[in-house]
């Protein structure tokens, strides 16, 4: 009996083991093909303007993106997972589009987006001549690009943590004197606090590997719309593979330590509740 | 005094017909039925949780039937408390005093005093996720008494509690309605629970097919 649930214990690691090798492995070669050129490469990559600004973009686009992914993500998860309105499975079934979608066509169709003509006029003319504001080929092109993906992901896990929350909080709320607003800030909107954070964190990782919206409809210019994925790209295109590994290295340590605060912030959040 | 007349409500094939009974001032009623005859709903609709098809709820003389749940001023503690998880005991206690913008000096005294009450003394500063069964439904009910509403409405409070718990909440809820101020409305199955505290017993009658399912 024993030895039976060791071997079929045995054969789950080992085929869900092979996966969590991969990952492991993948890292492992990176590091492994740049070997003593390490620290030189690095010190190089970090000498140049050009990734020092890309880095920087990076940081302040996902952020951005991540911020407006729970703005939008929190009332749609919510109506999503409290509510019945006539529309809701469209919806649900349209906002499932960015996830499966291949990346390049949510680039170009956010392209088509702002330079289709209505009225004479694209949007992209419109917010140019009305606001003074570039989109296309600029940076708000990226943190769009970034959080019409991201966004998503964003919805679908706090639709998820408000469906988890009891209904029954909200509606003793209401019999408390909170309108049902103040249901929602007083009572459900704390308790879905790691699911928010959950959820900021996964937009922002999300952006952070976004690379395929960003080249179509943000470009790809050095130093002007350039983020880490963009930087990956030129320094292969231009034969620079050591650059490009040691950049790939950076953004793997970043997506590990934003991953690590998560997982320390849901813990300390443990200890308080 | 609680009067509801005609109430009718209808979720999916279940259907509550008609229903209509008086609970004097100051009185223990409690309301007993087989699973599924609607004492959940009951409560809810007069806690304005549901949306009912017809009848009247009113209250102390008030005719409550259309306003919102926050205007009704009812307690209510449902089956499992429901207590709000990000909040102490404290906190939980003092929720509807916020809400109702109570000044911080008079929320901490009416804490204490239902904490006196309630015998949640020194859980005040406890969360409430390690709570036992007892301590739930006692923190729930100072955090549904706090505003002293005229009317207290209980869903099976003693049904997951051990007998020494459920004991003791008979005791509280036989010093509330001795206290004086509140009428309650309780629901339960247990015969044991309506001898001990019922002042009168509504009966519903066995669940009412709806119409799609007769």
């Amino acid at each position: 009996m024993l030895r039976n649930t060791n071997a079929f214990l045995a054969a789950l690691a080992v085929l869900g083991g092979s996966y969590v090798l991969l990952i492991l492995l993948m890292v492992i070669a990176d590091v492994a093909y740049l070997g003593d050129r390490l620290p030189a490469t690095v010190k190089d990559v970090f000498s140049s303007r050009d990734v020092r600004d890309s880095l920087s973009l990076s940081l302040s686009t996902c952020t951005m993106a991540a911020g407006l992914s729970v703005l939008v993500g929190v009332p749609l998860g919510y109506l999503l997972a409290r509510e019945k309105w006539p529309g809701r499975a469209f919806v649900e079934w349209l906002i499932d589009i960015p996830v499966v979608l291949p990346p390049l066509v949510v680039g170009l169709s956010l392209l088509i987006l702002f330079h289709v003509k209505v009225g004479g006029q694209s949007l992209e003319e419109f917010l140019n001549k009305r606001f003074d504001l570039r989109v296309s080929f600029a940076v708000p092109a990226i943190v769009l690009a970034q959080f019409a993906v991201a966004a998503a992901f964003a919805v679908r896990m706090l639709r998820l943590t408000f469906s988890q929350i009891p209904r029954r909080t909200e509606e003793v709320a209401l019999t408390l004197g909170c309108s049902r607003a103040g249901a929602f800030w007083r009572v459900a909107l704390p308790q879905a606090k790691r699911g928010i954070l959950g959820a900021f964190t996964l937009s922002w990782a999300r952006s952070l590997g976004e690379f395929g919206p960003i080249l179509v409809f943000a470009g790809a210019t050095r130093g002007r719309t350039e983020v880490l994925s963009t930087t990956v790209w030129l320094e292969l295109s231009i034969g620079r593979l050591d650059a490009a590994v040691t950049v790939s290295l950076l953004m793997i340590a970043i997506s590990l330590m934003v991953l690590g605060l998560v997982r320390w912030l849901g813990k300390e959040d443990e200890l308080v509740v | 005094m609680i009067t509801v007349s005609d109430l009718c409500v209808t979720a999916g094939r279940f259907r509550l017909d008609r229903v209509a009974f008086t609970v004097p001032e100051g009185s223990h009623a409690v309301l007993m039925g087989p699973s599924g005859a609607g004492k959940t709903t009951v409560l809810e609709s007069i806690c304005g949780l549901r949306r009912i098809d017809s009848g009247k709820v009113i209250i102390a003389g008030r005719n409550i039937t259309a306003l919102p749940p926050a205007e009704r001023n009812i307690g209510f503690v449902p089956q499992d408390g429901a207590l709000f998880p990000h909040l102490t005991v404290r906190e939980n206690a003092a929720f509807a005093l916020k809400v109702k913008g109570w000044h911080r000096e008079c929320r901490g005294a009416r804490v204490a005093e239902l904490a006196r009450q309630l015998r949640i003394e020194p859980l005040l500063d406890r969360p409430v996720a390690n709570l036992s069964g007892g301590e739930k439904q006692r923190v729930a009910l100072a955090r549904a008494l706090a505003v002293r509403p005229p009317v207290l409405l209980l869903d099976e409070p003693l049904s997951a509690l051990d007998s020494d718990s459920r004991q003791n909440l008979r005791e509280i809820l036989q010093s509330l309605r001795q206290a004086g101020g509140v009428t309650i409305l309780h629901v339960t199955h247990d015969a044991a629970d309506a001898e001990s505290l019922a002042t009168q017993v509504i009966q519903l009658p066995a669940p009412h097919a709806g119409p799609a399912a007769a």
